[in-house]
C-alpha cells in the first residue's frame, strides 16, 4: 500500500488501469448465473420428458430462448474469468501464454456455438 | 559466537504440518467444482444444445449415452458438483460483504454448503426417477 496518489487508490485503479474490474465482473455473473442455472434445471426437469420434441417444442418459446441466451453468455464469462484465475495460480511462463490462448478459444467458440444452436431451434424450420 | 539458550519455545507455523479443516476443504471444492463445470457440464451442455439444433438423429445419440447407467452417473454427479460450486460460491458472496466471518459461523456456514449440495441432489434426483416415473 501507499503507492500511486490518493485519486489514484480512491478509484482503486493500479498500472493496469483495470482495478477490481474482474473481481466485480464474477460477482455479476455469479449472480446471473445463481437465477439463470436454476430456471434452466427447473425448466429441464418440469418438461414432460426430455425427449427431442419436449425439448425443441420447449426452445421454441421466446420466455425459454431469451433466458437460455441469457444463461449462456452468465455462464461462459462467468467461467472464463474463474478458469483464468486458476491458470494464473498454477500454471507459469510461457504455458500460461498458451493457457489463456486455449481458455479465450475454448470459450468463444463454445459460446458461439451455443447461441447458434439456440438460433437454429428458436427460429429455424420446424 | 556466543551460546544460545536451547529453550523449548514456540516456533513458526511449519508448513508440513497441518490438518484438514472444513473451510479449506469448501475452499478448494469451490476451485475443482468450478473446473469440472468448466470443462466438464459445459461440453456436455454443449453436446446436448448442438445435438437438439442437429435433428433428431444427433438427439438420440445423445438421449441413448446419457440415460446409460454412466450417462446417469455422470448426470448425478455433475448435478452435486453445480449444487456444491453454488453453495460454496453464496458463501464467498455473503464473505464478500464481511459477514459470517468469525470462526463458529465460518465453520458452520462452510459445513451447510456440503449438507445443502447433498440435500438438493438428492431432491432433483427424486424428482426426476421417482416423479416422472423413469
Amino acid at each position: 500500500m501507499g503507492a500511486g496518489t490518493s485519486l489514484g487508490r480512491v478509484r482503486g485503479l493500479g498500472s493496469a488501469k483495470d482495478g477490481v474490474h474482474h473481481w466485480w465482473l464474477q460477482r455479476v455473473t455469479a449472480v446471473g448465473n445463481l437465477v439463470l442455472v436454476l430456471w434452466f434445471i427447473g425448466s429441464l426437469i418440469r418438461l414432460p420428458g426430455l425427449d427431442y420434441a419436449s425439448v425443441t417444442l420447449w426452445l421454441r418459446q421466446p420466455v425459454a430462448a431469451v433466458p437460455m441466451l441469457l444463461t449462456i453468455v452468465s455462464v461462459f464469462w462467468h467461467f472464463r474469468l474463474g478458469v483464468q484465475v486458476f491458470i494464473e495460480d498454477y500454471v507459469h511462463g510461457a504455458g500460461r501464454v498458451i493457457a489463456m490462448l486455449a481458455l479465450n478459444f475454448y470459450t468463444l467458440a463454445g459460446a458461439a456455438a451455443a447461441v447458434f444452436a439456440v438460433f437454429k431451434i428458436a427460429l429455424g424450420a420446424q | 559466537m556466543g551460546s544460545r539458550p536451547i529453550a523449548p519455545r514456540p516456533l513458526s507455523p511449519h508448513l508440513s504440518i497441518w490438518k484438514w479443516k472444513v473451510h479449506m476443504l469448501v475452499s478448494i471444492l469451490h476451485r475443482a467444482t468450478g473446473t469440472a463445470l468448466a470443462f466438464g457440464a459445459v461440453v456436455l451442455f454443449l453436446w446436448w444444445l448442438i445435438a437438439a439444433a442437429s435433428g433428431p438423429e444427433a438427439y438420440a445419440l445423445f438421449m441413448l449415452v446419457a440415460t446409460s447407467w454412466f450417462g446417469l452417473l455422470v448426470g448425478i454427479g455433475l448435478t452435486w458438483v453445480f449444487f456444491q460450486h453454488m453453495a460454496t460460491g453464496i458463501r464467498h458472496l455473503v464473505m464478500d460483504t464481511g459477514q459470517a466471518m468469525d470462526l463458529a459461523t465460518s465453520k458452520t456456514f462452510a459445513t451447510m454448503t456440503m449438507v445443502a449440495s447433498v440435500l438438493l441432489t438428492i431432491g432433483t434426483w427424486a424428482y426426476i426417477l421417482v416423479g416422472k416415473g423413469y
